[in-house]
């Protein structure tokens, strides 16, 4: 089953990039005061 | 820096109208061949002997069609439509969007024409050959820049949850097209993968599930976040939820395609950790599930008369049954019964008719009359029409499924007292047959909806014409 040693890795690595991109959200402010984020989309398109 | 796209005052309304209307015209076509090949399995001298015509080439053209003609179209219109709205700013590019639409048409008439033919790599949901392949690949890329890019000059500082939802879709295809797709051409229109034996049955399924859960989930998650709270004209039920829902989902997706490799050469711990994902994955489905039908607490009464918000809330039912059955059958010993019988097809399509053609069409018919400067589509009555045929057509093609499934695993598996199968296989074959006269009527009254539905969205566009919509000032933080 070579193939797991390209496929794990592979998914170690996405959750790596997974985890950026959500302390990236969280530390640029993505989730301050977000129930009223959910209201933005009603008011103005 | 100032991109052009940040000083435009209009929206590119122009490929998501091109991408809407063909969404409608790809499900016609789509489940036209989908009906086809249901007959056909019914009364097999329907492919009247002709070779283009035969069940195994049909089958992929219907899948693909269905999947990345309908639904990628339909994924493209939302895509772009929600991008731009939520953003506040037009497309990132008019050029990348343009070709985006004419490379993507062009790949769907390329295998709209090659898998007649018998032009095949033998991967389910990837049977294209290389030189599309390679197509398929320059149009993601400029798919990528343009939705990307319009994020990255938004004018809204927060990022609405259905863009993350659209965008790990865009992001992951794009891995798992490069990944399963990877051969090696052996002359114009012939490849071999470039792995071999249970290592490319692995990268297949690995491949397989992952465009079940970024294509066909993910992506239309994000037009249910999106969709669901403009028709209902409430906030999603809970924003921070949804939030969760969606990094719960992206975490643990990942791995749950060996469940289609039960009891198979791959090694029985692979096998494992692919039916505990898919366990795990209950958890992130159904919370998404509840909080977009939780969206309507407080104005149920909404759907009683507007046909839109049931297309769009029932479509979410079936989407909670079917991640419900789903981690179900991937159960190992569920699986055992389950497994190569019709249930298979069954759940593919109550996930495919009940949530991905529900969810879409619902979209579309909020999107189509604004895109053409119209209140609502010509006829109401029509969508009311549409509803109840395709809602009734998808229940008795499960349940037809589902009783033609088990019958089948459980005919397969009898053994007499002295250890002999007491059924032939063309004995549950022939057992199967009344099932399949009721799946072909599940499909004809599906297909119905779908004519329904372009008789009315050709209505609708000739009635009004296509608008150019103002972006909004910008109120909030820049």
């Amino acid at each position: 089953m070579d193939i797991l040693y390209l496929l794990i890795p592979l998914s170690v690595v996405l959750v790596f990039f997974i985890l950026a991109g959500f302390w990236w959200a969280i530390y640029r402010g993505q989730f301050e005061d977000i129930e009223a984020e959910g209201e933005r989309i009603l008011r103005n398109d | 820096m100032k991109f052009p796209n940040s000083q435009a005052t209009v929206y590119n309304d122009t490929v998501v109208r091109q991408f809407a209307i063909m969404t409608v015209v790809w499900g016609v076509v789509g489940m036209l061949v989908g009906v086809i090949i249901a007959a056909q399995l019914t009364w097999p001298e329907l492919n009247l002997g002709i070779p283009w015509l035969s069940y195994g080439r049909l089958r992929p053209l219907h899948t693909n069609a269905v999947i990345f003609a309908f639904g990628g179209c339909g994924l493209f219109a939302t895509a772009y439509y929600v991008v731009q709205r939520t953003c506040q700013v037009r497309l990132f590019s008019d050029k990348l969007a343009a070709f985006t639409f004419w490379g993507w048409q062009l790949v769907i008439l390329a295998a709209a024409i090659s898998l007649p033919l018998g032009f095949t790599q033998g991967k389910e949901y990837a049977e294209l050959e290389w030189p599309i392949d390679i197509l398929i690949t320059l149009v993601w890329v400029a798919f990528a820049v343009v939705f990307f890019g319009t994020v990255g000059t938004r004018k809204v500082r927060h990022i609405y949850v259905a863009n993350w939802f659209y965008g790990a879709f865009i992001l992951a295809v794009a891995l798992l097209h490069l990944v399963n797709s990877a051969a090696i051409p052996a002359g114009f229109m012939k490849s071999y993968s470039a792995y071999a034996g249970v290592q490319d049955a692995m990268v297949q399924w690995w491949y397989g599930h992952n465009a079940v859960g970024f294509f066909l989930t993910a992506g239309f998650l994000g037009m249910m976040y999106y969709f669901i709270p403009k028709q209902a004209e409430r906030p999603v039920y809970s924003y921070r939820l949804s939030i969760v829902h969606f990094w719960a989902l992206i975490f643990t997706y990942m791995w749950a395609g060996p469940h289609h490799l039960h009891y198979t050469a791959l090694p029985d711990w692979t096998q494992s950790v692919g039916m505990v994902f898919s366990l795990i994955l209950l958890a992130p489905s159904w919370g998404g599930m509840i909080n977009g039908i939780m969206t309507l607490s407080g104005a149920w009464h909404k759907l009683r008369d507007d046909p839109i918000l049931r297309f769009l809330i029932v479509s979410l039912s079936f989407y909670g049954m079917s991640t419900f059955e789903g981690p179900m059958m991937s159960i190992k010993t569920v699986n055992a019964l389950s497994h190569y019988t019709d249930w298979t097809v069954g759940h593919v399509h109550s996930g495919a008719l009940g949530w991905v053609g529900l969810v879409t069409m619902g979209s579309m018919y909020y999107l189509i009359p604004k895109l053409f400067g119209q209140k609502k589509m010509y006829s109401v009555k029509a969508i009311e029409i549409h509803f109840w045929t395709a809602t009734i057509g998808i229940v008795i093609y499960i349940a037809a499924m589902w009783i033609a499934g088990v019958m089948q695993g459980l005919m397969w598996r009898a053994i007499n007292a002295d250890g002999t199968l007491t059924y032939t296989f063309v004995e549950s074959v022939k057992a199967t047959y009344p099932f399949y006269v009721l799946r072909l009527l599940g499909g004809v009254l599906y297909l119905g909806g779908m004519l329904i539905m372009l008789w009315n969205v050709i209505k609708t566009a000739t009635a009004g014409r296509a608008v150019k919509v103002n972006i909004p000032a910008v109120t909030a933080h820049a």
